[in-house]
């Protein structure tokens, strides 16, 4: 920030365009100047520190997912740098063992079902909650903000005891419902704000043009919700996709989903060749990827909670 | 200023303001049926002992069982150091990357991966890589750094490990956009005022971050306390990394005792419940208001 601000005086003024505001700005820049050789020494330092950090913290994630797509083409793999040799034979080997076909359209069903219901059930109660004042609107907010404090595993096991007295645990329904009690808040907080942003005189403006509920609904509310909707439906779909610990508890044999299959063949590891288990793995890595790449077209995960004021 | 509108206002204001409420309900009955209820439920069937005996003979027997109580600590020595350091790594990496730029856009897009990946895939992959014979224990005993067999995986180091690798992420995202929602003018007017980097941060964009840091570092812990995965993958779920939801899991799903698991997570939930409630307390010392500057 402070670079920004005093470059110009460290450049040598060439032409008397460029020193006429360098004199004048000089009165107001000499407290902060004696100052600054010692501190872009102690932020260059800073930064550098920052920056190996966050390198050293990358380059072993990245090697980590190498290390699955290495094994799952290997032939064997022991404590070489790179294996002997290498095929694609385990890929075929994990889709027959794992009955993939169905738990990839297991998965696809739940997790569409979630993102499309929280999604339709969030973003109307967000639009309440920021715009108008309500009695119990301090219940409600509570309401929606506990399945986010509390973790999956404390509330999955009383859900999981209701969902098997009423019948629902081990049903397709049964884990679509588990898994929209985080999405439908995580929905409804992420879109709060961004309701909240949006001027309330657009709507004002719009009905002195008009526009009925529906047009106005149809022309600026939607529009302006659009990057707010696709943001918190991303998230939602990686959340649900990665998912672990309430359809864990509510899935039955028959309604895993490709992460819960993938916990109980790493969990049995052994049972199955480690490289098979590592083939499906990359199955799933290239399915959440593709999403996220999909995804990170239309929205920076950045812009979730506020938009920023570009600088001009 | 637009006193034609004056007398029509309250009218339209009034009449939409009570019918649009309504559009809370859904959701809301929906959070009711399925967390609010089951949750008082299972309060009641913990004190409803499988096998008879006192209300509270679920508690009493987890508080005196050497085999459960214990989780509570042991699930507590994971959460706390793995939350300050996710929080506390990501404020300067945040606050270094805070200005839109290519950088901002590549490493937030490489840190989205560990996040969407999940737990599950991550202690998959961290069983080979740093497992005995995988790469890091390579380059490790390579560089000559340490010359024992390295040890990060089926003890505390690996399930603390792979609480960083999916925390961190998320902490950092979180953070990033608190700190991208700071008006940026603000501190530039601080530095027109002669305010170092260090006093900018200190006076202007902490202050501002503080609401936002401690909801993050809350949702941070929510998630490092939930660690059930990478506890049983890539830890000792018999003994050092037998966490608590290792034991409510395995009373509901191998004992079929609902009853005491329900008390397990009531426990789970009430550690959970005061850990929040004392970060979430703090807030009100903070400064709370706009963060984007008077004028949009």
């Amino acid at each position: 920030m402070a670079t920004d601000n005093h470059a110009p005086a460290w450049t040598v003024p060439t032409s008397p365009q460029a020193s006429a505001p360098r004199d004048s700005r000089n009165d107001g820049a000499q407290p902060a100047k004696p100052m600054k050789p010692r501190l872009s020494l102690g932020d260059r330092l800073w930064k550098l520190f920052v920056w190996g950090a966050m390198a050293f913290f990358l380059f072993n994630v990245l090697l980590l997912i190498a290390t699955v797509a290495v094994n799952s083409v290997a032939t064997r793999w022991f404590g070489t740098l790179l294996p002997p040799g290498f095929t694609l034979h385990w890929y075929a080997q994990a889709w027959s063992d794992f009955q993939l076909a169905s738990v990839l359209w297991v998965t696809m069903e739940v997790v569409g079902a979630v993102v499309i219901l929280s999604i339709a059930l969030g973003v109307p109660a967000a639009y309440a909650l920021a715009r108008v004042q309500f009695r119990g609107k301090r219940f409600a907010m509570l309401v929606f903000l506990l399945p986010l404090m509390v973790p999956p595993v404390t509330y999955g096991i009383p859900m999981a005891t209701v969902m098997y007295k009423v019948g629902l645990a081990g049903t397709l329904s049964g884990v679509i419902l588990a898994n929209l009690v985080p999405a439908l808040p995580f929905v409804i907080l992420v879109m709060t704000p961004f309701i909240e942003q949006i001027d309330p005189n657009l709507e004002a403006a719009a009905r002195i043009f008009g526009a009925n509920t529906a047009k106005y609904f149809r022309y600026v509310l939607l529009p302006l919700l659009m990057p707010g909707m696709l943001a918190a439906g991303l998230l939602v779909l990686v959340r649900t996709i990665g998912m672990f610990e309430l359809t864990f508890f509510t899935a039955g044999p028959t309604t895993q989903t490709l992460v819960v299959a993938l916990y109980y063949a790493v969990f049995s590891t052994g049972v199955r060749a480690p490289q098979s288990i590592d083939a499906m793995a990359m199955i799933y890595m290239a399915i959440t990827l593709v999403w996220v790449l999909i995804a990170l077209q239309f929205v920076s995960p950045t812009q979730l909670v506020s938009r920023v004021k570009e600088q001009r | 200023m637009s006193s034609p509108t004056l007398p029509n206002a309250p009218l339209p204001a009034a009449v939409p303001r009570d019918a649009k409420a309504w559009l809370v309900s859904p959701a809301l009955i929906f959070i009711l049926a399925l967390f609010v209820y089951p949750f008082v439920y299972g309060l009641v069937l913990s004190f409803q002992p499988m096998n008879g005996g006192s209300a509270f003979a679920n508690y009493i027997a987890f508080f005196t069982d050497t085999a459960m109580w214990p989780t509570i600590i042991v699930t507590l020595k994971l959460a706390v150091p793995a939350t300050i350091i996710n929080v506390g790594l990501s404020v300067p990496v945040a606050f270094a990357l805070r200005r839109n730029s290519p950088y901002q856009k590549f490493v937030t897009t490489l840190l989205v991966i560990p996040v969407t990946l999940g737990t599950v895939l991550i202690a998959d992959g961290m069983l080979t890589y740093f497992g005995p014979n995988g790469w890091f224990s390579q380059a490790v005993h390579g560089l000559h750094l340490y010359s024992d067999e390295v040890r990060l995986t089926h003890n505390y180091w690996g399930v603390l490990i792979s609480l960083i690798v999916s925390g961190f992420p998320f902490a950092f995202l979180l953070t990033l956009s608190y700190v991208t929602g700071i008006d940026p003018t603000l501190a530039r007017a601080a530095a027109t005022l002669g305010a170092s980097p260090w006093e900018q941060f200190r006076q202007i964009y902490l202050p501002l971050l503080m609401p936002g840091l401690t909801m993050a570092a809350c949702l941070s812990f929510v998630q490092a306390f939930s660690v059930f995965p990478s506890a049983v993958l890539l830890g000792a779920p018999a003994g050092p990394t037998r966490v608590i939801s290792i034991a409510a899991a395995e009373a509901a799903f191998e004992s079929y005792d609902y009853s005491l698991a329900s008390a397990i997570a009531m426990v789970m939930g009430f550690v959970q419940l005061l850990v929040v409630a004392g970060m979430l307390s703090t807030r009100r010392f903070f400064y709370t208001g706009p963060v984007t500057g008077g004028k949009g």
